[in-house]
């Protein structure tokens, strides 16, 4: 088990999040989004030429620029692929 | 009159309730302190009349942007009868928030579980009177879209309406608010007792859609010609629609009007024909567009594509402070700028949204295509006119380009550009038709008496002081003309040509006809006349100032009443007409320079 930040998470893997740390603005936002600590979130592709990330989080998918995926930490297993 | 108001998160179908629930039939409001513009109707509910107003869509009651500061203000200051929560189904596990934070304000409220039709496809299943009796209020299932449970929701709603004697306002939202643990712990504990969500995420049609239209190396080819097909399906029949109803104007004024008008005073006459009607048929020759443009936005945007060209387009836009839509917006506005202005209200954030109309009308529009097609035939042999014209759309992006990533800073987007990919849905007839009407009733409300007032000015100018040829060296125009050589002078163009670009203020079509009145000649002996005037240099850099300078009255209406700002209007004016000096500046000068 490591701590990656949402930025590295790879296609395909699921990964659960362990805090966000950033500004009052953002935080708000990415919680009404679904992003909170305990939660699973799911990378399900990233934009070429360092495009936005396209994640899953419960039943909402949303692009997330690299810049604010940044402050979203997460506790990754590598255990192959998952759902 | 009782008061209600439509509250929610982005995009789970409050527009689809509200038009349901008022029959479409509804207005722009007016509250003092909101410059965004909400849509209000009075509607009848049970015993009472009650006006209902959509709010537009919220993340959070505390929330920093500014839909959210205008949802805080309304609840503060206008005391409701009602809220009506509507919340996507299937995202309960996230959106249970606002209800809570409604519940925490103690408003009167029913909470409205959208999607319904939807809920069963990712396996959500909820319990309604647990829910019910935990939020104390009202629950009910409905699909706003297919109208299933409407009559139940109906029935609920009036109701909780008649119960509801008195009007509440929210009161000190920040006090209420700061209980946040609290408020999570309540939430897990109702999403624990009253809603089941699948423990895996199945594929669906959204998620293979995407596969083959988010590709990486297909994702833009599909996108591209996608946006191909739009533009074809509004301007290849728009543009025609436009022209025959421009046909249609010319033949009732010289048919009917002039014979019915020959007893008045040739003034009146002149203000009454050239002045009034003629801005009046400027206004509507746009309805075409505007309803072909809206009814195709709401196939892209109710889709959900429109999303997803944000994702597509997103490693370029970027770089300049924008983003797909911008990019969508701005290729739309290369048949009219009118709509594509118009349609960057989807963009909620405001320097984005400024920026991008900012950027829209460097679009080179079918109107100035006209100009320049006639140019190029007067001017150029046949070989090289297809380059001239070419070498103006560069120039078009290229000005696109340099506004965007010269404001980019002092119209920077603060909101964290997140944005949700909804799933694939299709949106219905009904829905593509009340967007185009009611964005058609929306710029009417705005325009008109902008346009008709504009019109009349310009002909004012072209026509006064009385007794004189109109558009000629001794009216206004001509004098204007004449005192605003030492600027234009440099740039190549003559007296005749900048009346013609006051004629092009009110719009691009009538520059053509406003140099066939300046010349006092028309189709190929204009074109003789013209060129027998001017070279090559000069006519180029007319183009080029044609094509950078404001695009037309009816572009600067839209800008002031999307941007709500007389200042923003002003500025963007203002630099359109710096850039298309300068440019101008730039060539005329270099070609003569060159030429010695
Ligand atoms: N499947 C489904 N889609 C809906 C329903 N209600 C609205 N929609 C769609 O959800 C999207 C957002 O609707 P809209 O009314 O604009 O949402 P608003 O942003 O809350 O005003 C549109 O594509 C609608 O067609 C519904 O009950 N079922
Ligand atoms: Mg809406």
């Amino acid at each position: 088990m490591s701590t990656i930040h949402l930025g590295l998470l790879e296609p395909g893997k699921t990964a659960t999040i362990l805090a966000i740390k950033t500004r009052e603005g953002l935080n708000q936002r990415l919680q009404a989004l679904g992003f909170r600590a305990g939660r699973e979130v799911k990378m399900i592709r990233r934009g070429w030429f360092s495009g936005p990330l396209h994640v899953r989080i419960g039943t909402t998918e949303v692009m997330v620029r690299r810049t604010e995926a940044e402050n979203i930490y997460l506790s990754y297993v590598d255990k192959g692929e998952s759902t | 009159m009782k008061q209600i108001a439509v509250l929610g998160m982005p995009n789970t179908g409050k527009s689809t309730f509200f038009n349901r629930l008022t029959g479409a039939d509804a207005s722009i409001g007016n509250w003092p302190g909101i410059t965004v513009d909400l849509m209000m109707a009075k509607v009848k509910l049970g015993s009472s009349e009650a006006e209902i107003v959509d709010l537009p869509g919220i993340y959070d009651l505390r929330g920093f942007s500014e839909d959210e500061a205008v949802v805080r203000k309304f609840l503060e200051h206008t005391p409701l009868h009602l809220v009506l929560i509507i919340l996507n189904a299937t995202q309960l596990d996230r959106q249970l928030s606002l209800a809570l934070q409604i519940k925490r304000l103690n408003l009167p409220a029913v909470l409205l579980l959208n999607m319904a039709d939807e809920a069963p496809q990712f396996g959500v299943e909820i319990d309604r009177d647990k829910m019910s009796d935990r939020l104390k209020m009202p629950v009910v299932p409905i699909s706003a879209k297919y109208g299933k449970n409407y009559d139940t929701a109906y029935q609920t709603i009036s109701d909780t309406l008649d119960r509801q004697e008195q009007a509440v306002s929210a009161q000190s939202l920040d006090q209420c608010m700061k209980c946040d643990n609290q408020m999570a712990s309540e939430m897990g504990s109702l999403m624990q007792d009253a809603i089941k969500l699948p423990k895996t995420f199945k594929d669906n049609l959204t998620t293979r859609l995407d596969r083959v239209l988010l590709h990486p190396v297909f994702g833009l080819p599909i996108f591209f010609g996608a946006m191909f097909l739009m533009f074809q399906l509004v301007y290849a029949i728009g543009t025609p629609i436009q022209d025959i109803m421009g046909q249609g104007a010319d033949w009732f004024q010289g048919a009917v009007l002039e014979p019915t008008l020959a007893g008045l005073p040739e003034m009146l006459r002149g203000l009454l024909v050239d002045g009034l009607y003629s801005g009046l048929s400027v206004v509507l020759s746009f309805i075409p567009v505007i309803i072909l443009f809206f009814f195709a936005m709401a196939i892209v945007e109710d889709s959900g594509y429109l999303s997803r060209s944000a994702f597509l387009m997103d490693a370029f836009m970027a770089r300049l402070g924008l983003d797909g839509r911008s990019f969508v917006m701005s290729l739309m506005g290369f048949g009219c700028n009118v709509p594509a202005i118009m349609g960057t209200r989807v963009m909620r954030s405001p320097g984005l949204r400024l920026l991008t109309m900012l950027v829209i009308p460097f679009s080179l529009c079918s109107a100035r295509l006209n100009v320049f097609i006639f140019m190029t035939a007067a001017l150029f042999s046949a070989t090289v006119a297809p380059i001239v014209l070419f070498s103006l759309y560069i120039f078009s992006f290229v000005a696109a380009i340099l506004t965007a990533a010269l404001f980019k800073s002092k119209y920077k987007n603060d909101d964290p550009l997140i944005l949700e990919l909804p799933p694939y849905r299709f949106p219905t007839l009904k829905q593509m038709l009340l967007r185009s009407w009611s964005e058609l009733k929306h710029f009417w409300r705005w325009s008109y008496k902008f346009i008709i007032f504009g019109v009349v000015a310009i002909w004012v100018l072209n026509n006064f002081p009385p007794g004189v040829p109109p558009a000629s060296p001794e009216t206004f125009s001509g004098i204007i003309g004449q005192w605003l050589q030492p600027i234009l002078g440099p740039i190549g163009i003559n007296p005749q040509l900048a009346v013609a670009l006051i004629f092009g203020f009110i719009a691009k079509e009538i520059v053509i006809g406003g140099l066939a009145v300046i010349y006092g000649q028309s189709d190929n002996a204009l074109m003789g006349a013209i060129a027998a005037q001017i070279d090559w240099a000069q006519a180029y850099s007319f183009m080029l100032f044609t094509l950078l300078y404001t695009p037309c009255l009816s572009t600067v209406a839209v800008l002031k009443s999307e941007s709500k700002s007389w200042k923003f209007t002003a500025f963007s004016i203002v630099w359109s007409l710096v850039l298309a000096w300068g440019a101008s500046f730039v060539f005329y000068q270099g070609s003569k320079a060159l030429s010695f």
